[in-house]
């Protein structure tokens, strides 16, 4: 992905753009739709993500993120400009992209890659009600005190699982940062 | 700047999601843009995001071809729109431009302009001032910009953020020595005074 991201900024490879569409754009499609949008918006929105994947790709530094994580906050970006209108100011530090980085040696790509790895299990081993309160925020974009509303829980509660949720994404990654 | 009060992890997580309010967002990516660790806890909670969405069941595209990019890019001159950062973009670059509205002996307030749920401002306190008592019907992130704070919960100096709830009352005050203290604050709700007279204070300040 990495390689088709470079052809992309160094060489305008629209190969390798589509390639990347292809791949992303369904599970960006897939995301606004668990948001909200109906199918029409959520491809637009799919093909927006991936169009603002194509002009920043030369800012886009792998050490500081793989490129999935990458387009995750690109899209939900323009989830909160688009899809929640009632909350448009919330630019996120997209910036730290800012500063291209030279080629990433093969061992730090590795290692994003078994980060995300890591992240994606630990995620599924979440027990219950601790992926409850991480799909709410992601998926559904509720507040602390709308999640607190929605289960009809403490505000309290609802923060210590989102925190205990966090320490154990932490852990999983802990001899890799 | 060493910075020692940091976002809770709760609120990292709802930003990293897209889930904080938007004033609370607005203070977050200030201090995210000071603070190297929250930015580092940043991108794990994006990790996470990546690997929520692509737990995702993929919804098939219509059209199998991506729409035709134009040429040119973000990365050339002119195309950096991030360069002054969150917090200029909030408030320019020179916090002595601000025109501060008197609230009350020794504090000042700005209200930043925020489209949607919640209250943005700066707020400067006086040396030697503080803010009534108060709670919070919600969350609320000041950021100290200038100067220092104390409050029960610690002492804040530039680039500290205090990570408040609703069960937490406080009176935030500023050293008799040293100089002025300037916060961004974002809140989800507004303030909750305690007693009489403080409340007759919000009454006519419209704090």
């Amino acid at each position: 992905m990495a390689d088709l991201l470079r052809r992309v900024a160094d060489e305008g490879d629209l190969a390798a753009f589509r390639e990347l569409y292809q791949t992303y754009g369904p599970r960006v499609k897939a995301y606004m739709m668990r948001q909200g949008a109906d199918a029409a918006t959520a491809e637009d929105l799919a093909q927006e993500t991936l169009l603002t994947v194509w002009r920043r790709a030369s800012l886009y530094a792998e050490e500081k993120g793989s490129i999935a994580t990458w387009i995750f906050a690109i899209a939900r970006n323009l989830r909160i400009d688009r899809l929640r209108r009632e909350m448009p100011w919330q630019e996120l530090p997209e910036s730290r992209f800012e500063q291209p980085s030279p080629d990433t040696p093969p061992d730090e790509a590795l290692s994003e890659k078994e980060r995300q790895g890591r992240v994606r299990a630990a995620l599924a081993q979440l027990p219950p009600e601790q992926h409850e309160v991480v799909t709410l925020s992601y998926i559904d974009g509720l507040s602390h005190g709308e999640i607190a509303a929605h289960l009809g829980l403490p505000l309290g509660t609802v923060k210590s699982r989102m925190r205990i949720a966090y320490q154990r994404i932490r852990a999983a990654l802990e001899d890799l940062q | 700047m060493t910075i020692t009060h940091h976002l809770d992890d709760a609120t990292l997580m709802s930003f990293a999601a897209g889930a904080l309010p938007a004033a609370l967002a607005a203070v977050a990516a200030a201090h995210a843009d000071m603070c190297p660790r929250c930015r580092r806890e940043m991108l794990t909670m994006e990790r996470l995001g990546e690997a929520v969405m692509a737990s995702l069941i993929p919804a098939p595209l219509d059209s199998p071809e991506p729409a035709t990019p134009a040429p040119g890019s973000d990365a050339g001159p002119g195309g950096d729109r991030n360069s002054s950062g969150p917090l200029g973009r909030l408030v320019g670059t020179d916090l002595g431009g601000v025109a501060w509205r008197w609230l009350g002996p020794g504090v000042w307030e700005h209200r930043l302009a925020l489209k949607g749920a919640g209250k943005l401002r700066l707020l400067k306190v006086a040396p030697g001032h503080a803010i009534p008592e108060h709670g919070h019907r919600g969350a609320e992130l000041t950021l100290v910009l200038r100067g220092s704070f104390s409050d029960r919960t610690g002492r804040y100096l530039r680039g500290d953020v205090a990570d408040l709830d609703e069960t937490v009352e406080h009176r935030p005050a500023v050293a008799r020595t040293g100089g002025e203290c300037i916060c961004l604050i974002g809140s989800e709700a507004s303030e909750r005074f305690r007693g009489l007279l403080t409340r007759q204070w919000q009454r006519v300040r419209k704090f």
